[in-house]
């Protein structure tokens, strides 16, 4: 257990060998696809719910990103660039942040037993980042993948469809929780990890950031599992016309399946 | 007229402390319990020292200056790093778990060598000042110091390398080469000391990795249980700022 470094035997100042400089990029390179997906999903999560607002209001987000107001009609190819952006990013951030992962079991079981004896809510939280984003290496990658592959799917019935006739809103339901609380605690992480937002007094700017970390918490999963029951409901409802996609009555004058 | 001090209820203090002592081929680590009454104002250096004398006299544990100033005492109480010189009883409850510091060579029962561990950092970490004279003049005067720097430097230096900070770090427990913070602030005090001729890319070669300022998950133990209140989470992002330019650059 104890360590015994090795000596140096160098008393004038280091020469100029060169260590690496991977150690410094891939850090910033984690924190950096970190902050770029905990961003992405806060304004993924508003985009989603919009079907609270309506079918009309969902289907012309979902249009939107199709480019349908730009060029009159949908380049679905343009979601699947945005969501292979999005899957590289992930990628990266999971291949990154696999190196703080305990490598053993007895690294898992020292962490275990260190936290249980602490008591200490920033060691606990680190657990269940590393547990939350280990379920969303499989949980998300699902996702990601149809998401990629069937852009033309994403609006108010079709999403709807996907969440009830396919019995996705399992995944998606334990999917909510586990990115709100990794998102969560990643980002406030990330905060006191390169010292934002540090206005003198270390210690109250963490308070601020941790009680800000879980309201924004709680205000997505709030959020979220409003916005999957929204699409359950509509799911349910249009399951005897599955695969019909949605058209707002402005745009087909009235005619609605 | 009446007594205007009111003399609190003391209570019974029991006190499961982990017994071991690694030279003896037949010890077998377990708790054992003592029990003491409760003084005013105890700490746990006065508990431990009374069980000592009048329980058990082969308890081993650590102290010299019984103030703070040394970190010698240094344990795991109740499941935290922290120093029994500076721990009230009345600020904990009746029951109290004593346990060595983790991730230190075990001496005996509450003692270990943090000093070796220290040593092994300073040296790897070659935390002095390295100046770029081959020959010191010792007879010349030392160059004046910005009294606002030299506090910032003092400020640091206040470590006194009791271990609770290494203890306490989750990724040092899982990571034995990991410097842990006060490795982390030891840089971070000879980066801001001009007598020390080192550059950025200097100090980059000795905590530019995964074992060093990389390496820290920003887990905050160290911050929340050093006795000395240093300011290592401000530190610590500090330097992974100059590090993470250092290793851009």
């Amino acid at each position: 257990m104890n360590t015994v470094f090795h000596v140096t035997d160098r008393s004038v100042p280091l020469s100029a060998k060169a260590r690496s400089r991977w150690p410094a990029r891939l850090d910033l390179l984690q924190s950096g696809t970190g902050l770029a997906l905990g961003l992405f999903m806060w304004g993924h999560m508003f985009f989603v719910a919009t079907i609270l607002l309506g079918k009309d209001a969902m289907w012309a987000v979902a249009r939107f990103f199709e480019g349908y107001f730009f060029f009159g009609r949908s380049l679905y190819w343009l979601v699947s660039l945005i969501v292979a952006i999005v899957f590289a990013l992930f990628i990266t951030h999971a291949a990154l942040a696999l190196r703080k992962f305990p490598a053993s079991y007895r690294q898992y079981r020292t962490y275990r037993d260190h936290m249980a004896g602490m008591k200490h809510e920033d060691t606990t939280l680190w657990y269940w980042q590393v547990v939350t984003g280990f379920a969303l290496f499989f949980m998300a990658s699902v996702h990601l993948y149809i998401m990629m592959t069937r852009p033309e799917r994403i609006g108010p019935f079709g999403s709807a469809d996907r969440m009830w006739s396919d019995l996705m809103w399992p995944l998606y339901l334990i999917m909510l929780f586990a990115v709100e609380f990794h998102g969560g605690i990643g980002l406030y992480r990330l905060a006191l990890k390169w010292g934002w937002f540090e206005r003198g007094d270390p210690d109250a700017t963490r308070r601020k950031l941790r009680a800000f970390k879980w309201a924004i918490t709680a205000f997505f999963l709030v959020l979220g599992v409003a916005t999957l029951v929204a699409y359950v409901k509509i799911g349910i409802e249009h399951a005897p016309f599955y695969g019909q996609p949605y058209e707002p009555a402005w745009v087909t004058g009235g005619h609605q399946p | 007229m009446s007594d205007p001090v009111s003399t609190p209820a003391l209570r019974k203090l029991r006190f499961h402390v982990l017994r071991h002592d690694p030279r003896d081929a037949t010890s077998v680590p377990h708790f054992q319990t003592y029990e003491i009454e409760e003084a005013a104002g105890m700490t746990l250096f006065i508990a431990l020292n009374e069980i000592r004398e009048q329980i058990d006299s082969s308890l081993a544990f650590d102290f010299v200056c019984r103030a703070g100033i040394c970190g010698s005492c240094g344990m795991v109480i109740n499941g935290r790093p922290g120093l029994a010189c500076r721990t009230l009883t009345q600020d904990l409850p009746a029951d109290i778990t004593l346990a060595p510091l983790p991730a230190f060579e075990l001496i005996a029962d509450l003692s270990v060598n943090t000093g070796k561990w220290m040593r092994g950092m300073s040296e790897r970490l070659e935390t002095w000042v390295h100046s770029l004279q081959g020959d010191p003049d010792l007879r010349r005067l030392e160059e004046r110091m910005d009294p606002d720097l030299a506090d910032r430097i003092y400020e640091l230096d206040r470590c006194v390398e009791c271990g609770c900070c290494v203890a306490a770090c989750g990724t040092a427990r899982m990571r034995e080469d990991f410097v842990g913070a006060v490795g982390l602030n030891k840089i971070a005090r000879f980066s801001l000391d001009p007598r020390d001729k080192r550059t950025d890319n200097d100090f980059y070669e000795l905590v530019g990795n995964d074992d060093g300022v990389f390496g820290c998950m920003t887990l905050l133990g160290c911050q929340d249980v050093c006795p000395k209140d240093l300011p290592l989470q401000t530190q610590i992002a500090f330097l992974r700022r100059k590090m993470a330019r250092t290793g851009l650059g």
